[in-house]
């Protein structure tokens, strides 16, 4: 990855020096680019489609067929992102005889850029969770669980900064507290440190001084808690923060028909999207760019 | 123009297209449906066989037979299924403990909502296990005082369900108060231990049961509920539980 953003940059500088002897003109005309995000969250094993007689979900879902689609839409457009929002393990017999390998090898083969961790996926342990590692190809995002003291030191990422199409994207992640939720002979010397504060730190780092073109948060979090309005949430994360530009979720496993705009603490919008469980659902958002500065003085508009 | 011109012009061309901003000019959000209208990608599909194959095979082979179809719905406050589960967790779970403690579970209480499917009658499978018990809980042994083994009871009488129980002899008069409560034939004592086996879930203050975390010791079995479920079944060709008189009502 980071040898294809080299030759990425590099190649843009090229491109800049023959323009250069052209002359003023040659920047008139705007340049208009497009990123694609797709994502899941809570897919929870699930990689057969529902069979027919499934009461709820009869005939939805199914691994290949996601997978069809994120080709198509990747043969669209380029410049698109795959990511997850954690809760990958856990749900069909597939994770209890093959522990989640087959859920990696499926993700790496779709060619998912990204995932964070959701509690479910300390099913087997922490160390369940690492003998897995060798069968992702995509990296693992997540900035406010502390894996210092555990064997998963150094193998997770808390943000991963993307380059499509000389548009910078930054995609840091979140977990929710797993005291309580998972014992903690599971998750073991795995701290859990207070997102908000971490989301402040890590959208200004993004923005500010990664420069950033999109701050993308993966989060566990869950979307709201209507009974613990405080507990930390995507909602409340949306409305204490600034510099995000959308908010992935997951964990509550909450099927949003359409993206939730939110102001967040300087009243910018944000985006918070969630897509259910079991790869019912992809989501899918597009960020639209213009050089041109007079075009965005009218402000973003926002279709969902 | 001269060279020294044309450097300068470069330059500040090259500075300006550094830093050529990228304007957020919209953004459009989209669900999109999996189902059947997609045709899945047959390479995919096509890796994921022999895994599929394999789990189905082992799924699918039979364990064990079920006499009569067992709900969680038949019975009052003690059902087949349910005495099936806490008498198995019992005859499963007391060797291990046994061998690492020295001493014996006294009693099993699990929860009526953790059955999550009827075993039906006909040939078991170790699917059936799977649905019958699909979270991944295990068990454990706490340490109670007779004094909170009474807040059990207690919690049991208020909650007028028929959580599975195990070695526990209960019951309760037409409204619902203790007439006899006994463990081994034995009343219990405020300042006895008693060995209670659970699962985690349930220890963890599961459907509310909170009584657990007032334990002075906590022995985790590292034993999957589903797999001493399918350790049972391929121990008995034949399984046939019934309602009995361990949790029950006294009609005056």
């Amino acid at each position: 990855m980071k040898r294809r953003n080299f030759i990425q940059q590099t190649a843009a500088t090229t491109a800049l020096v023959t323009f250069g002897g052209l002359g003023l003109q040659s920047f008139a005309p705007s340049t208009a680019k497009k990123i694609t995000i797709l994502h899941t969250n809570d897919v929870h094993s699930h990689i057969d489609p529902f069979g027919p007689n499934d009461g709820r979900n009869a005939n939805k879902g199914g691994v290949a067929r996601r997978a069809a689609l994120v080709e198509s839409i990747r043969q669209e457009n380029p410049n698109t992102l795959l990511l997850d929002a954690g809760d990958i393990f856990q749900g069909t017999p597939y994770f209890n005889y093959y522990g989640g390998e087959l859920e990696f090898k499926l993700m790496s083969m779709l060619k998912y850029d990204a995932a964070t961790i959701g509690n479910h996926d300390f099913d087997n342990g922490i160390e369940g969770l690492y003998a897995q590692l060798p069968h992702a190809k995509f990296e693992f995002v997540s900035a406010n669980y502390d894996f210092s003291n555990t064997i998963m030191d150094t193998h997770v990422k808390p943000y991963k900064i993307f380059i499509k199409d000389g548009i910078k994207i930054g995609v840091f992640g979140l977990g929710i507290e797993l005291d309580g939720l998972v014992i903690k002979s599971m998750y073991k010397e795995t701290k859990y440190l207070d997102p908000i504060e971490i989301a402040t730190d890590m959208s200004r780092i993004l923005k500010k001084e990664k420069k950033c073109d999109l701050v993308i948060c993966l989060s566990h979090l869950g979307y709201h808690y209507r009974d613990f309005e405080e507990k930390a949430s995507d909602l409340n994360l949306a409305r204490a923060t600034k510099d995000i530009d959308l908010i992935i979720g997951g964990h509550t496993h909450t099927f949003l028909p359409k993206p939730t705009i939110e102001k967040n603490s300087v009243g910018h919008n944000v985006l918070v999207n969630q897509v259910g469980c079991y790869g019912l659902y992809l989501g899918r958002i597009d960020f639209y760019f213009d050089s041109d500065k007079t075009k965005a003085a009218k402000g973003t508009s926002i279709i969902v | 123009m001269n060279y020294k011109h044309f450097l300068f012009i470069c330059s500040l061309l090259f500075i300006t297209s550094c830093n050529e901003a990228n304007y957020l000019t919209r953004i459009e959000g989209d669900r999109l449906e999996i189902n059947d209208s997609l045709k899945g990608i047959d390479s995919i599909d096509q890796f994921i066989e022999p895994f599929r194959n394999q789990v189905n095979k082992n799924l699918d082979s039979v364990i064990s037979y079920a006499m009569d179809t067992y709900s969680k719905t038949d019975g009052v406050l003690n059902t087949a299924i349910g005495n099936f589960m806490a008498d198995l967790v019992f005859e499963e779970g007391n060797p291990i403990y046994k061998s690492r403690t020295g001493n014996d579970i006294d009693l099993v209480l699990l929860n009526h909502g953790g059955i999550r499917s009827i075993i039906s009658k006909g040939n078991i499978t170790t699917r059936t296990a799977f649905e019958v018990m699909p979270f991944e809980n295990s068990i454990v042994v706490v340490e109670l005082k007779g004094v909170v083994v009474k807040e059990l009871i207690d919690y049991l009488k208020r909650a007028k369900r028929a959580h599975p129980i195990s070695k526990l002899q209960l019951k309760l008069d037409a409204e619902f108060e203790v007439l006899e409560a006994t463990i081994n034939g034995n009343a219990i004592e405020d300042h006895n231990i008693y060995h209670v086996a659970t699962n985690d879930y349930l220890y963890g203050g599961g459907d509310r049961m909170d009584f657990f975390q007032k334990s002075d010791s906590l022995h985790v079995l590292d034993y999957k509920i589903r797999n001493a479920i399918i350790d049972h079944l391929h121990k008995y060709d034949t399984i046939n539980p019934v309602i009995d008189d361990r949790f029950i009502i006294i009609e005056n």
